[in-house]
């Protein structure tokens, strides 16, 4: 969700959308858990938050901050660190990530 | 869409009753179903077909209302209790509170009697009057939240110690170290109750911060209850003095048993309340905070400006140490009420003051402190005050340099959260050392 932020701000609907597209429609969690998850980011203070009314309703923005940068890039090096093991643990696998893609 | 509006209009309703779900966030459910729906509308689907699919999509709301209730536990203390709504069928328990409070009550009373008291006043009476009452809370706490065999066993053994340390080491006569152990023992076992009143998640910073915030209301609701038994006492004086009955006879009985049970008994408020209505704790914090914090920065220039040096006296230091106690209270209690992820307000400039002008207080204290020592040398009570002010002067440092970072908005409000809760068991280790270290340390003098 970090990652799909740093893109830009976000409002909850539209970070849903990205999350089932990037995950090709099999990360698919019931909509109403996404907004926990989305404050307990803020209150982590990885993201802040914005009310605004570009269409007339009010509706909140999600901004993330340096810390959710930082936070983003140490799990991406760590997920990068796992992948490798597992790409080396599993020889024959081929790239790891694109087996997944097709599995 | 007469239609859907009004069906939406209900699903907000619904979605509201949820405890730990506040309007903004029943906006923010709202706008994605709106979303939703008008995006199944645009692939074909029917207003009504579309609102079922939404609401379908956004999952099982009793879940996901945990989750939230998982993510803001600090909202279910603060729920309002609209028109409509129905109370939930309470689990009161009124009933093992007052057998526990009952219990608490008869210890007391038989331990006065023991110790004769008030016609004489014996020390081991004062030392233990802690081991009197707080078990019978930590039991109850115990009970309540299920805890197992292993968590009933792990929530006596601080109590056990305890009670053999205090009792075993042998006192002298008129001894200083008796009076510490008996201010310090409360606060320790007050700590030891944490234990099965987290259900024994003693890791979990969130449950410390509940326990903060049980601490609180508990505190507030006991001073309430003692006000109504003082009031009480005085009008039976009133009316019976005149008809010849000895009042004070009838208080020796009353006032012990009526503490040891309204320690039980306000617990007991705090834990059935806390689902049902405001707490009024909060409201309190936010009209003392900036009363101390203009006191606190007053006191910390005049004594800036003149100095400590003559005024300074076991006195004037006992006052200090307890202003300095509040004000941690109230910048804890303060924290705990606090919505974590809004942005600094006025509140926390008003707080970041009273943490300033206490931290300067206390360095001067602590220096005027280290002055008298050095010439006088080191006494029991010397150095558990010494003790308590390091302990406060570690804690408010970090207090004040973490929200400086969130005033500056350079961090969350988050890591100064997390600062607190995990100095909280500093203090506890703090009054266990007075109590278990400090006697043998001056030889029990």
């Amino acid at each position: 969700m970090l990652a799909i932020l740093a893109d830009g701000e976000s409002y909850g609907y539209a970070i849903l959308k990205r999350v089932r597209a990037l995950s090709r429609g099999e990360l698919e969690w019931s909509d109403g858990m996404l907004y926990p998850l989305l404050h307990r980011l803020g209150r982590l203070g990885y993201v802040t938050t914005e009310w605004r009314a570009p269409e007339g309703r009010r509706r909140k923005y999600y901004v993330i901050t340096d810390e959710g940068r930082t936070a983003l890039a140490e799990h991406q090096r760590q997920w990068l660190t796992v992948t490798r093991a597992l790409e080396d643990a599993w020889p024959g696998s081929g790239a790891l990530l694109t087996g997944l893609g097709e599995a | 869409m007469e239609s859907v509006e009004s069906q939406i209009a209900e699903w907000r309703t619904y979605v509201a009753r949820a405890p730990a779900v506040n309007g903004h966030d029943v906006d923010e459910l709202e706008d994605h179903l709106r979303h939703q729906i008008a995006e199944l509308n645009a692939a074909g689907l029917a207003d009504d077909e579309a609102f079922l699919v939404a609401v379908k999509r956004m999952g099982d709301l009793d879940t996901v209302s945990r989750e939230f209730a998982r993510e803001h536990s600090d909202r279910l203390w603060k729920q309002l209790l609209g028109p409509g709504e129905e109370v939930s069928p309470a689990p009161s328990g009124w009933v093992e509170a007052l057998v526990i409070a009952l219990a608490a009550a008869v210890v007391i009373e038989v331990a006065r009697l023991v110790a004769g008291f008030p016609d004489d006043k014996p020390t081991w009476f004062a030392r233990n009057l802690g081991l009197f009452v707080l078990p019978f809370l930590a039991a109850y706490f115990a009970r309540r939240r299920h805890l197992d065999s292993r968590g009933w066993v792990r929530t006596a053994v601080p109590f056990a110690l305890a009670a053999i340390v205090i009792n075993v080491y042998p006192y002298d006569a008129d001894s200083d170290t008796e009076i510490l152990v008996a201010a310090h023992l409360p606060v320790f076992l007050w700590f030891a109750v944490a234990y099965p009143y987290m259900g024994g998640t003693i890791r979990s910073h969130e449950r410390r911060m509940d326990f903060v915030r049980f601490t609180g209301e508990w505190f507030i609701y006991y001073v309430l209850i003692a006000l109504g038994g003082g009031v009480l006492m005085g009008l039976t004086a009133g009316i019976f003095q005149p008809a010849g009955v000895d009042v004070d006879r009838i208080a020796q009985w009353v006032l012990p048993a009526g503490a040891a049970g309204g320690v039980i008994v306000a617990a007991w408020l705090v834990e059935s309340k806390q689902r049902v209505v405001e707490n009024m704790a909060p409201v309190l914090t936010m009209l003392f905070t900036p009363l101390f914090a203009f006191m606190l920065a007053c006191a910390a220039v005049v004594y800036a400006v003149t100095g400590l040096g003559d005024a300074f006296d076991r006195d004037l230091l006992s006052v200090f140490d307890a202003l300095l106690v509040v004000v941690l209270a109230l910048v804890l209690y303060a924290m705990s009420a606090r919505e974590p992820s809004t942005s600094p307000n006025w509140m926390d400039w008003i707080q970041m003051v009273a943490v300033a002008s206490a931290l300067l207080l206390d360095l001067m204290v602590i220096g005027s402190m280290l002055a008298r020592i050095g010439d006088l040398g080191f006494t029991p009570n010397r150095t558990a005050a010494l003790g308590l002010n390091v302990v406060l002067l570690v804690n408010l440092a970090g207090a004040a340099l973490l929200s400086g970072r969130f005033l500056a908005r350079r961090s969350a409000f988050h890591p100064l959260e997390r600062w607190q809760t995990t100095y909280l068991p500093v203090f506890a280790l703090w009054a266990a050392a007075v109590v278990v270290v400090l006697p043998p340390l001056f030889g029990f003098s």
